[in-house]
């Protein structure tokens, strides 16, 4: 087929195209993703007894607002590295800003403790599964992220495959909230950004693989 | 630089609020540059320069809707034809199991500059689309054929199928889609 031919039939293929597009698909598959993790939040793992409670508290808000934080950042990410020749410098510049503020905050906290009360505190009730969980919850919505980004064009596709595990596992984190009851700094700094961490490097091992076009 | 940026973004623009011969202008100024583009870099194999030229216009059609009118037009396209480059490459001539990444970083690549500055060279046929428009369904490759060869309009071309409008744009969309994926895949 002559390049020519195929011109014509591009053009008879034009139609307008909305300047939110990307944005718009990214959302409704994260939306899609979110009721996934909600219904094995509830069903799997169950909410935390105290919710009603846990919600008249600052710190349910500040766990939720860091996870959230993150998960902004890496759906900006996202957004961005699937298009062709944009930087993303900005949405990695405001993760790791958050991640900083969040670290130090939590490395002040332990600072301020006993040492039986920081191994307490880093332990939690449920050390040994908040990472597992997070990064097991995460997988939906990055299998999801993973396919809108393929029909994106990330001309990047390990750094576009770790901002939607990021992404993912943000997301992800900020509804485990409401299943697990940990109530510090210390914890959060290091359990949740744990599992956030293996999310993102699942979606970077992914994207080199899945992200071809 | 800025003359060619200056022809082309606004035949984006106009192409993104569904400009059919804004779009057309486009692609065709396009095609001419990414011909002499990857003529250069593929000068062992020039009969994969026109497959790699329908490729990479096929993808600047398919996924316009990554351009950000904030961006450069140019920036934008040479980002998708480097890709396509590379991708090429991969496919080609290093082993299917090099990551993309390793490869970016170790092979130098010319910049902006030189995509802009390449110089337009004749048109000729892809031959991989040709035979990849063999292996499309029936109704979607009448559909093509149609309106690449007897040059009905989308709608007319519809019609002797049976196809209302809104379907002959569905089908032909999906024809490209098809299209793009199978050429990607056409030179293993």
């Amino acid at each position: 087929m002559q390049t020519d031919e195929l011109i014509d039939l591009m053009a008879a293929d034009t139609g307008p195209v909305s300047r939110f597009a990307p944005a718009r698909r990214l959302a409704v598959g994260a939306a899609v993703g979110a009721v996934v993790v909600m219904l094995l939040v509830l069903g799997w793992l169950g909410l935390r007894p105290d919710l009603t409670t846990a919600v008249t508290g600052v710190f349910f808000w500040i766990k939720a607002a860091y996870t959230g934080a993150l998960a902004a950042a890496g759906f900006w990410a996202v957004e961005r590295l699937g298009r062709p020749g944009v930087s993303a410098k900005r949405p990695a510049r405001l993760a790791a800003a958050v991640l900083l503020l969040f670290v130090l905050v939590a490395l002040a906290q332990a600072c301020r403790m006993s040492g039986p009360a920081r191994l307490i505190a880093v332990q939690g009730v449920s050390w040994t599964v908040c990472t597992r969980n997070i990064a097991i919850l995460a997988a939906p919505i990055l299998v999801i992220t993973l396919l809108i980004l393929r029909h994106l064009a990330p001309t990047r596709p390990t750094v576009a495959g770790f901002a939607a595990g990021a992404f993912s596992g943000g997301l992800a984190a900020t509804l485990y909230g409401l299943h697990c009851p940990e109530a510090t700094c210390v914890f959060v700094a290091l359990w949740y950004t744990l599992g956030v961490a293996v999310s993102a490097l699942v979606g970077a091992g992914l994207g080199r693989w899945v992200l071809r076009w | 630089m800025d003359e060619l940026e200056l022809t082309l973004k606004p035949l984006m623009l106009a192409g993104l609020n569904g400009d059919a011969q804004a779009h057309a202008r486009l692609l065709k100024l396009l095609s001419e540059r990414l011909r002499a583009y990857f003529g250069r870099r593929l000068s062992a194999s020039p009969d994969d320069v026109e497959d790699l030229v329908q490729e990479t216009l096929l993808a600047v059609h398919l996924r316009r809707a990554t351009y950000d009118r904030a961006q450069p037009f140019t920036a934008w396209a040479h980002a998708i034809a480097r890709y396509k480059l590379i991708d090429h490459w991969r496919r080609r001539k290093i082993r299917a199991t090099t990551p993309l990444d390793k490869i970016r970083a170790t092979t130098p690549l010319d910049d902006v500059a030189d995509f802009l500055a390449s110089e337009p060279v004749d048109s000729d046929a892809g031959l991989d689309l040709t035979r990849v428009l063999s292996t499309l369904p029936q109704r979607q490759r009448t559909l093509v054929e149609d309106v690449k060869i007897h040059g009905l309009s989308l709608s007319e071309a519809g019609l002797r199928g049976g196809l209302s409008e809104g379907a002959a744009k569905v089908a032909l969309h999906r024809a490209l889609k098809l299209l793009a994926e199978r050429l990607r895949h056409a030179d293993r």
